[in-house]
């Protein structure tokens, strides 16, 4: 289990300098600027200020403030109900925010014009909890409907584009088959390839192991992570899955009452001193931890 | 005790309200969108196919039972009148005029309404529709505006289909019962038959058509919930279909009986 890496950032910048710089271990997390500051800075991707959001009479954010520096994998956690998913849909502007700003790739969501919205919406992929992928569709046509809507390539380019994705996440064989021929694993894994055909800056992951063996949660979670390292891609998750945030988490922040009350490393915030968050780790989970730091 | 019935009515009246505002806003977006791109014509064609040549069968089912019923039926009251002479007529103006639109879009009311509200509330419920969006997709084009094109032109070919193949099988009674030979049936038939009658009773199945693919992709496009509202969704496209073909059908006779009234 490693909680915190040992190299100087946390990952090295990719060669073709598709990523920015990754955000270094020894300086302090990003605090989100105030309301009505203007654009963040350019090292952060996705921040949230001060965001309040209900459905009628229930008040699910309550002022969620947050930083999201590029290049980083931040993982939302909480318990059921806490506004993880209202969080995450604000990023490509599924839902609107109440109160408070939500700026993304250095734009503020709610402010942009539907076209703005849906340029956008080309650098962020997302990955939803059941894949959703579109049942009409073969493999191929759900790819190939993506690229036929937002690329120049012909036919023969967006072939090369569909198998190279494919091969990427390891199922090349499946371009004919229906999303109901599929295992979960393997939705889980089209709907990513789906969501990275355009290759994004910034993934939002809906439970992406969420029902998964923990031999497809570790295949999940190492895409993810590759994505990372191999792309620069700035992503934030929603995860209940311990193995998963072990795996994939730069950075944690923990939901509760429509407010993160903790952050940090997934070891910083199992340790917690607050009985809701010890109660959803287990005290063995948050003692494993303090045994690892103890023992290094 | 009194008060709290009538508040709960006033709070479901503004409900509908704000529903069928939501709903006239809906309808509003394809005005605004269907002339412009992204043109999903695969989908239309698709969707002309799943609406119209899988509906060739029940509406030739239904124009056959309803041609020839209407034959048995009419046989004796018309011969006891001693105007069997005028049963083709009789049978064409019914049919074509209001029996044949009508009742083919009410069978199709069931058919193509619960399928679109069906196939769209559980696109909603399982994220497909957040997934279009997400993918700047689209997905009013793709869903909603195909869906519409396609019952706008395939009602009035299906209503065609259906009136010819009920006037068969108000012939083939004919033949069986009285022995009338097809060409006396089929030109008394047409003979009875005007322009207005053929395109306004004809064409007014487009509007039903409209109403059927809007009214069901937008009850299946707002579901929010899981699998029943999803069943819930399907069963209300086909009433709400049907109350609002009948309620329209009043309203185009009685508009195109002023715009051409017979002499």
């Amino acid at each position: 289990m490693e909680a915190a890496r040992s190299d100087e950032t946390l990952r090295p910048a990719t060669a073709d300098g598709h990523a920015g710089p990754a955000w270094p271990l020894g300086k302090p997390w990003p605090e989100a600027q105030p309301l009505g500051s203007g654009p963040p800075p350019d090292d952060i991707m996705i921040e949230f200020r001060d965001l309040y959001k209900s459905f009628g009479e229930k008040h699910i954010l309550r002022g969620v403030t947050m930083a999201i520096p590029k290049g980083v994998s931040t993982v939302i956690m909480g318990g059921s109900g806490t506004g993880k998913s209202v969080t995450i849909k604000h990023v490509v502007g599924l839902l609107k925010a109440d109160q408070g700003e939500v700026w993304v790739h250095g734009e503020n969501v709610d402010e942009l014009s539907k076209d703005g919205l849906d340029q956008l919406r080309l650098k962020i992929g997302f990955l939803f909890q059941s894949g959703a992928l579109f049942d009409s569709m073969t493999v191929y046509e759900q790819m190939d409907f993506v690229l036929k809507r937002h690329t120049d390539l012909d036919a023969d380019g967006r072939k090369d584009r569909i198998m190279e994705t494919l091969e990427w996440v390891n199922l090349p064989k499946t371009t004919s088959q229906y999303p109901s021929e599929l295992s979960g694993g393997q939705r889980k894994r089209i709907g990513l390839a789906r969501s990275i055909i355009l290759q994004p800056d910034i993934m939002v992951y809906d439970e992406p192991t969420t029902g998964l063996d923990p031999i497809s949660v570790r295949v999940v979670s190492n895409l993810i992570n590759r994505l990372r390292d191999e792309r620069g891609i700035t992503s934030m998750t929603i995860t209940h899955d311990l193995l998963c945030a072990e795996m994939i988490s730069d950075h944690v922040f923990y939901l509760l009452d429509g407010v993160y009350a903790e952050s940090g490393t997934l070891a910083e915030v199992a340790q917690s001193d607050k009985p809701e968050i010890r109660e959803f780790f287990g005290d063995e989970y948050a003692m494993m931890f303090k045994t690892v730091r103890d023992g290094a | 005790m009194a008060s709290k019935p009538a508040i709960l009515n006033l709070s479901a009246f503004t409900e509908g309200l704000a529903r069928v505002g939501e709903f006239g806003s809906f309808v509003g977006d394809f005005f605004k969108r269907f002339w412009r791109p992204p043109f999903e014509w695969k989908e239309v064609w698709r969707q002309m196919d799943e609406v119209g040549v899988k509906s060739f069968l029940l509406t030739a089912v239904t124009g056959l039972a309803i041609g020839v019923v209407l034959a048995m039926q009419s046989r004796g009251t018309l011969a006891r009148f001693g105007a069997e002479a005028v049963l083709p007529k009789m049978l064409a103006l019914s049919l074509v005029k209001e029996i044949g639109p009508v009742f083919t879009s009410l069978v199709l009311a069931g058919r193509v309404g619960a399928g679109i509200g069906a196939e769209i509330g559980s696109m909603r419920v399982t994220e497909q529709i957040d997934a279009l969006e997400v993918g700047s997709l689209k997905p009013y084009n793709y869903l909603v505006i195909t869906r519409v094109i396609a019952c706008v032109v395939m009602f009035p070919i299906l209503t065609v289909w259906a009136d010819a193949i009920g006037l068969f099988g108000g012939f083939m009674e004919s033949y069986i019962v009285g022995n009338v030979d097809y060409r006396v049936f089929f030109a008394s038939a047409f003979d009875s038959l005007t322009f207005p009658d053929i395109i306004v009773d004809t064409g007014k199945t487009a509007i039903f058509g409209f109403i059927v693919a809007s009214v069901s992709s937008f009850l299946g496009y707002t579901v929010r919930g899981g699998t029943r509202e999803v069943g819930q969704a399907a069963m209300q496209s086909v009433v709400t279909s049907i109350l609002l073909i009948l309620v329209a059908d009043v309203i185009v006779v009685a508009v195109s009986l002023a715009l051409f009234a017979p002499d």
